[in-house]
């Protein structure tokens, strides 16, 4: 498949999309003609592919400099007419909730979605917080598609029943669906408005307490009207139901999937209902599919929202029914379900027998090696944090004694072995606020280390702070000039050419300087000795110093230069492991006789490591 | 209407190795044939250097995720990392896997141990009927670039018997996923794969 085919081909046709690629899709079916983000997986692919569409698409589209702003240009888009859609990961709602909860209260005018790309099971967030609770919290409805064509059609569903209520819609997926290649079948394209207009009129969008008031009555309004629309919707559909059945399954997202595979595998006898259309609940419904069954399984990942629900309904009723779900422990309350998982409970539940599987090949004597992610063959981050390491060991500086303050992005990797560099990494930009805060708590030395988008995302107050409490810290910015870990956005310190517009380009040198650090420098970490040098200042300033370590990530951004090739000098080397275990380049290998070598199919000819070798004994190849 | 089985394949291998390629290129090739196809696909910081695994079910199945014990098909990139799929390996499992192994910075580092392929097999072998291993990156050499080695074993996947899919839509699907400069060379890494399946499984 070709990108170009998400918006040439026609109603009717059918292409294997991603569910992250079926949501751009939504976008232009649905009218849409306002979109921003902030990259974060599991919902980057979705950014990736506007970035390269949006222009020839007729949609507008930014790499915004964190959710929060993300969130809020959509909302002024919307405000103004326009249909707008911003997406994002679960936690990075966390840095949008206060323009997220005020939203709610102000409504809109064009309709609106937030995606929130929920992580179950971590597979790459720090957390697997249900983002249903967020919008709950809100006063926002949720849609939750259970594959790449619902992810699609609920965009259109979705932006529709925004503009309808003047609300803004979430759509929460989990990792599963938008990472989730299935076959869509296309409907029509709907140009969106090219231009809006921000119409004054009483009370506007100015969230004061005597406007708000009114905000949230209107609000309850709102959801209540919805509740009624939710008990009617297609979204929400008995899928199974037999007057005989005693037991019925609600569910909804991905595990509606799982569920309605055991079914079909063992034609259990279950009546199904499954929702798409979950919040505000659409209790009527839920109310009369449970009415007749003395038994209810619920299924839905992360927590028990649906549910509390039933719960709340069969007490309301004074009904004697039995509820299977988290909170017997029917289900795990922790990470992503299966089909193993749902197929056992579901199966408990009914008391079933399930023929047996094949007993498992007994390997517990033998395990694979561990191969966590790495930092990539030719990362400059690696030469920048052995840079570092070698400073605070010239300075002699004991290991208790110094305090690595991580962020969030690829040098992240710094807390492996054998690094160690990850003492604290709680969230974007918490590196600076982190060591600012330490710096005041103890007298032990600390070290920030955050990456160019993320300093730009989060990290700037947090250094204004720092400048202005006194901290005595040192700051690294690891600029690769792209944001590599979400797959290589853009960010504002490069230039970006997105939908043929070109971004200015905000310089990171002096920001610092405007935030009042007293020593700002830049380094360029393929001069190991200089960035030693460096990292010594740094270290031994008193107040905040800020080093920008700058080189390109080596993945994203093609090098400008022909690089040399490099070789081991075997009558040279003396086998000290120094690039092996301390630097650590996963471009070089010890070979069964003990000597190294390089493997040159990830060797990336950047020649870090010739200057980390003691020996002089990684040359130039002749 | 009564349930119909779905073909299970599951692809693990190391970041970098094309997995979720090949996967797509089935994947597309299955919706060609008329098939229903869903597929699981792993993005993020699993990809840097770490473990990848795609999987797929091509038949009426909703959910792409493949069950204990009952893959029909496995894929192994690099050979130790069949290790980490012993959970879906099940008698009929069908296993074709590369010989060629990537070692981790772990066992440079002295934190970890790469397992002896010989006794995987060893192991293996005693519970499953089809398990075979191919130099899929001596082959790719040979059919122009080491970088076909996926395409190779994807060749080897279309030479077994159950593989449910037509050459012929393989081939349409890699013209629409992989470069219009290396197809050629592509399409004769999968017909290598093929024939070096049939030449192993004899």
């Amino acid at each position: 498949m070709k990108l170009q085919d998400i918006y040439e081909k026609k109603e009717g046709e059918k292409l294997f999309l991603l569910g992250n690629e079926a949501a751009v899709r939504g976008v232009l079916e649905a009218g849409i003609s306002f979109t921003s983000t902030y990259p974060g997986t599991p919902s980057s692919e979705i950014g990736n592919v506007l970035a390269k569409i949006a222009g020839e698409a007729g949609v507008y589209f930014e790499f915004s400099v964190n959710e929060k702003v993300a969130l809020e240009v959509s909302a002024a888009a919307a405000a103004s007419g326009l249909r707008s859609f911003v997406f994002m990961k679960h936690v990075g709602l966390n840095v949008a909730a206060d323009a997220f909860m005020s939203t709610a209260y102000t409504g809109v005018r064009g309709g609106m979605i937030i995606l929130s790309a929920d992580d179950p099971s971590m597979h790459s967030s720090q957390n697997e917080q249900d983002n249903r609770l967020m919008a709950q919290l809100a006063g926002v409805p949720v849609l939750e598609p259970s594959n790449p064509q619902e992810m699609k059609d609920f965009m259109v569903y979705g932006i529709n029943t925004s503009e309808q209520y003047k609300i803004p819609v979430m759509m929460r997926t989990t990792t599963r669906v938008s990472h989730m290649r299935g076959i869509v079948e296309l409907g029509p394209i709907k140009p969106g408005e090219k231009e809006g207009f921000f119409k004054k009129e009483e009370p506007g969008f100015t969230i004061a307490p005597a406007y708000a008031r009114k905000m949230r009555q209107e609000l309850v309004k709102k959801l209540n009207q919805l509740e009624i629309t939710g008990n009617n919707s297609p979204l929400n559909r008995i899928v199974r139901e037999s007057k005989k059945n005693r037991v019925g399954i609600i569910t909804s997202g991905v595990s509606y999937n799982y569920v309605l595979d055991t079914v079909n595998k063992y034609s259990l006898p279950v009546n199904i209902l499954k929702l798409g259309l979950c919040y505000p609940f659409p209790r009527e419904l839920m109310k009369n599919f449970i009415t007749n069954l003395d038994d209810i399984i619920v299924v839905e990942e992360v927590e028990p929202f649906l549910e509390k629900e039933v719960l709340s309904i069969i007490g309301q009723e004074g009904w004697q029914k039995k509820v299977y779900g988290k909170l017997d422990r029917t289900l795990p309350h922790i990470y992503e379900y299966n089909p193993d998982i749902v197929e056992q409970s579901l199966t408990q539940v009914l008391k079933m027998g399930v023929p047996e599987k094949n007993p498992e090949i007994d390997f517990t004597d033998i395990t694979p090696p561990m191969r966590p992610p790495v930092l990539c063959p030719g990362c400059p981050h690696r030469s920048t944090i052995y840079g570092i390491k070698k400073a605070v060991q010239s300075l002699k500086i004991k290991k208790e004694n110094i305090i690595y303050s991580n962020d969030i992005g690829c040098y992240t990797l710094a807390m492996q072995p054998p690094y160690y560099m990850a003492d604290y990494c709680i969230c974007m930009g918490s590196s600076i606020g982190i060591a600012s805060g330490m710096s005041k708590a103890t007298k032990q030395k600390i070290i920030a280390l955050i990456g160019d988008s993320t300093f730009f995302h989060a990290g700037i107050p947090p250094l204004i702070n720092a400048v202005h409490q006194k901290a005595d810290i040192m700051v690294v910015i690891l600029d690769n000039r792209v944001t590599a870990m979400t797959g290589g956005q853009p960010n504002p310190g490069i230039l970006t050419d997105i939908g043929g517009e070109k971004g200015m380009v905000v310089s990171i040198e002096e920001l610092s300087k405007a935030a009042g650090a007293g020593y700002v420098k830049t380094i360029d970490p393929g001069d190991l000795d200089n960035s030693v040098k460096t990292f010594k200042e740094g270290l031994q300033y008193e107040g905040v110093s800020v080093i920008i370590s700058r080189s390109p990530c080596v993945v994203f951004v093609k090098p400008e230069k022909e690089r040399l090739t490099y070789q081991i000098n075997q009558e040279k080397c003396t086998r000290c492991l120094i690039c092996l275990r301390q630097f650590n380049c996963p471009a070089l290998y010890q070979r069964e006789d003990g000597s190294i070598d390089i493997n040159y199919l990830l060797c990336t000819d950047c020649g870090y490591c010739v200057q980390v070798c003691p020996q002089k004994a990684i040359e130039v190849k002749k | 209407m009564s349930y119909k089985k779905s073909y299970q394949i599951y692809i693990i291998g190391v970041g970098g190795q094309g997995t979720i390629k090949t996967a797509t290129i089935i994947g597309e090739a299955a919706m060609a044939q008329g098939l229903n196809v869903v597929m699981s696909e792993v993005h993020g910081m699993a990809q840097r250097g770490g473990t990848v695994v795609t999987e797929l079910k091509i038949g009426d199945s909703l959910s792409p995720l493949n069950e204990k014990y009952s893959a029909d098909l496995l894929l192994a990139f690099e050979p130790s990392e069949l290790l980490r799929a012993t959970s879906i390996i099940g008698k009929d499992t069908n296993i074709i896997a590369s010989c060629s192994s990537i070692i981790p910075f772990t066992v440079s580092l002295g934190i970890s141990k790469y397992p002896d392929i010989n006794q995987i097999i060893e192991r293996l072998s005693k519970k499953v009927d089809n398990l075979h291993f191919i130099d899929a990156e001596k082959i790719a050499i040979e059919a122009g670039n080491i970088i076909a080695a996926n395409i190779v074993i994807l060749g080897a996947a279309l030479a077994t018997s159950k593989f449910p899919l037509k050459k012929e839509n393989i081939i349409e699907s890699m013209k629409q996923n992989l470069p219009i400069k290396s197809i050629d060379m592509n399409i004769k890494a999968l017909e290598m794969g093929s024939k070096e399946y049939l030449k192993v499984s004899k």
